[in-house]
């Protein structure tokens, strides 16, 4: 909504207080926000702890694929009251094997980080590119891109992933990705970024639309500019405002869109587990084992939440009406 | 105007056209072989290939196609003969897996995903827009902070974990409800609601909250405008200016969105189907691409399009008629 007006920032409304970089100005004000600063935290918790796995993990003393008899009954369920949560096991074990759901939480981070952050950067640049093309070369290659993004929008896209998770697999593999999870990942992260640029290239289409007429660009045409200083120099600092924001909060979109085809069944092979399978897995236990459940969902929920309020942060930081707002 | 209408009318034709020629290539270029799953494991050669003819995959990929297109507008005949039989005009092709016409079986499924989003789009309209406006009358103070903490945390959550999580509070830890099971509401009325109560309440309250989030901003907007100064200074009464004035220059952009999400639900609740064990038209496809019963994949595929575009195309024209500007485009 408040996007658009991101770069409408004029700089004699600051000039009169103190010369200050509009960068500066949105950088002043995010801090102000505590919330918005304690989110930010979070995400660079939940970053670090998926770098870091293999040594946060070491340092636990606990290991993912280790299994874990002992922890379980004779009826393969944890042996102890919510998940068998102990001193060896904090969040408890994984009904069925025994495995440590921290040490898999720990690493899960990694895979659901790892999609969100690869299909956030893919959507990104091909929407910012195709985008900027299209608003400002403007006649047929406008029409190009626009009749595209109207054809890919037309399509249900959920269905679609799931539908063509087999075969579009498959084919990955026989063009030489190593076959199982990094076929499947890749495939997810390429279908995710197929169906997700529209969104950005209209956004970004718009945004040069209404810079195009402005009087800057103008006066950069009129002294002779190419293509690429008008690109690089004029347009696209214009608009990073914008980009920044889509970015923080289409990341946990997709976080929570794989762990909805993990639930759908077209997510990861065991061993290895996002966030998204886990959750699907521990549906299954829902009447023995209810601590299962929660302890990848509130994983889930927070690492989200933590990026959509960071996400909020910026976008009001960014946005020069925000503050004048608070008059009217 | 009517140009303007005739116009987008045209475009969303040849769009859908394009998805249903570019539909029908992608799955018909898979690697699976549809006649071959026409009949169990221990078919006879033979069989699969009597079937082959039989449902018109023996001929190239764009005789197929013309095939399929004209079983849309004319209906189509399988077979000749004793064994012929025939699934009337819009057919969409024959499902050899449930024995029927795909068209029969989305007219069996798609009352459920109506039923489910219309009760969930009135349910999520009113929650949103009320609590949109609520926040944006007392923007700063606490109603303010609690929505956007509220609807923080709603845009974040994944649909199916708030549905099994609904599911399993209500029916299995509280069991203030029986496990639901669908009947039609001329059937059982009871059943009907017990089954739909929960999947409305889990749809309406995670779609509210992005639209409480545009009410807020839309109403906020709306209430710098000079036509709402002008209301206020005429000595119009406040509940008169908000429902008058700022309420319905809020909702230009709602309808918009609403209208949008209102059409994909309709193409299939995929997610809220599927936790609650509705026999909608998401879960139709979802077994149609286990079962890789591909007619019934196209099928539903092109039914979601069609809801797709047609919103698309019926929101544009709503917005050529409320701004003249956007028709001269």
């Amino acid at each position: 909504m408040s996007t658009t007006e991101a770069t409408v920032m004029a700089p004699e409304v600051f000039a009169v207080v103190e010369s200050k970089s509009p960068g500066r100005l949105a950088w002043e004000r995010f801090r102000r926000d505590r919330v918005a600063v304690t989110a930010s935290f979070v995400v660079f918790f939940f970053v670090c702890i998926a770098l870091f796995a293999p040594l946060v993990c070491r340092a636990l003393g606990i290991n993912p694929l280790t299994l874990d008899r002992k922890a379980l009954n004779d009826f393969g369920l944890p042996n102890g009251p919510f998940g068998a949560i102990s001193r060896k096991h904090l969040l408890g074990v994984e009904p069925g094997t025994g495995r440590d759901i921290l040490a898999r939480l720990i690493y899960g981070a990694r895979i659901s980080l790892l999609v969100g952050f690869v299909s956030t950067l893919l959507t990104t640049v091909i929407g910012v590119v195709l985008g900027i093309v299209a608003g400002y070369r403007r006649g047929k290659i406008d029409a190009l891109i626009s009749r595209f993004s109207d054809l890919t929008l037309a399509f249900p896209s959920l269905l679609l992933i799931i539908a063509l998770t087999r075969p579009f697999t498959q084919r990955l593999e026989s063009l030489g990705v190593p076959e199982g999870n990094p076929a499947r990942l890749t495939y997810i992260v390429l279908v995710l970024s197929l169906f997700g640029w529209v969104y950005v290239a209209r956004i970004v289409r718009g945004q040069t639309l209404a810079l195009r007429e402005r009087e800057f660009i103008e006066a950069a045409r009129a002294s002779g500019a190419g293509h690429w200083h008008m690109v690089f120099k004029e347009l696209l600092p214009n608009i990073w405002a914008p980009i920044i924001v889509i970015v923080s909060l289409s990341l946990p979109g997709y976080v929570a869109v794989e762990s909805t085809l993990s639930f759908l069944g077209v997510g990861l092979l065991p061993p290895d587990a996002s966030w998204g399978v886990m959750l699907g897995d521990s549906v299954k236990y829902y009447r023995a084992d209810p601590a299962y459940l929660f302890i990848p969902g509130i994983a889930l929920i927070v690492l989200v939440l933590a990026f959509n309020i960071m996400g909020d942060g910026l976008r009001d930081a960014l946005d020069p009406k925000s503050d004048r707002q608070q008059l009217g | 105007m009517t140009t303007f209408i005739a116009r987008r009318l045209l475009f969303a034709l040849v769009l859908l056209a394009a998805v249903s020629l570019f539909t029908y290539l992608l799955f018909a270029l898979l690697p699976t072989d549809p006649a071959a799953l026409t009949c169990g494991k221990n078919c006879k050669p033979e069989l699969i290939e009597a079937n082959r003819v039989r449902l018109g995959y023996d001929k190239p990929i764009y005789e197929q196609y013309a095939q399929f297109v004209k079983g849309i507008f004319a209906g189509r005949t399988y077979g000749t003969g004793d064994i012929a039989f025939t699934c009337p005009a819009p057919s969409l092709g024959y499902s050899f897996n449930q024995h029927e016409c795909v068209s029969t079986l989305i007219g069996k499924t798609f009352p459920v995903t109506a039923f489910l989003s219309l009760g969930a789009f009135i349910l999520w309209m009113l929650l949103g827009v009320g609590t949109g406006t609520l926040a944006a009358l007392h923007r700063g103070k606490w109603q303010d902070r609690l929505t956007s903490v509220i609807t923080s945390i709603g845009v974040s959550l994944p649909t199916f974990y708030v549905g099994l999580l609904v599911l399993f509070s209500v029916v299995i830890w509280l069991q203030w409800l029986p496990f639901p099971h669908y009947a039609s509401p001329t059937e059982n009325l009871h059943d009907f609601f017990t089954a739909m109560i929960l999947p409305w309440i889990t749809l309406a309250v995670l779609s509210a909250a992005s639209y409480t989030r545009i009410t807020r901003n839309g109403v906020l907007e709306a209430m710098n405008e000079d036509f709402v100064r002008f209301g206020v200074a005429k000595g119009l009464k406040n509940r008169t200016v908000i429902r008058k004035y700022v309420l319905r220059a809020a909702l230009i952009p709602i309808v918009t969105i609403a209208g949008l999400d209102f059409a994909a639900l309709l193409g299939g609740a995929i997610v809220t189907e599927s936790v609650f064990s509705l026999p909608g038209m998401g879960r139709l496809a979802i077994r149609s691409v286990t079962d890789s019963d591909l007619p019934v994949l196209v099928g539903t595929t092109l039914v979601a399009a069609v809801f797709i575009v047609l919103a698309n195309t019926i929101v544009d024209i709503i917005y050529g008629i409320l701004d003249p500007r956007v028709r001269l485009k």
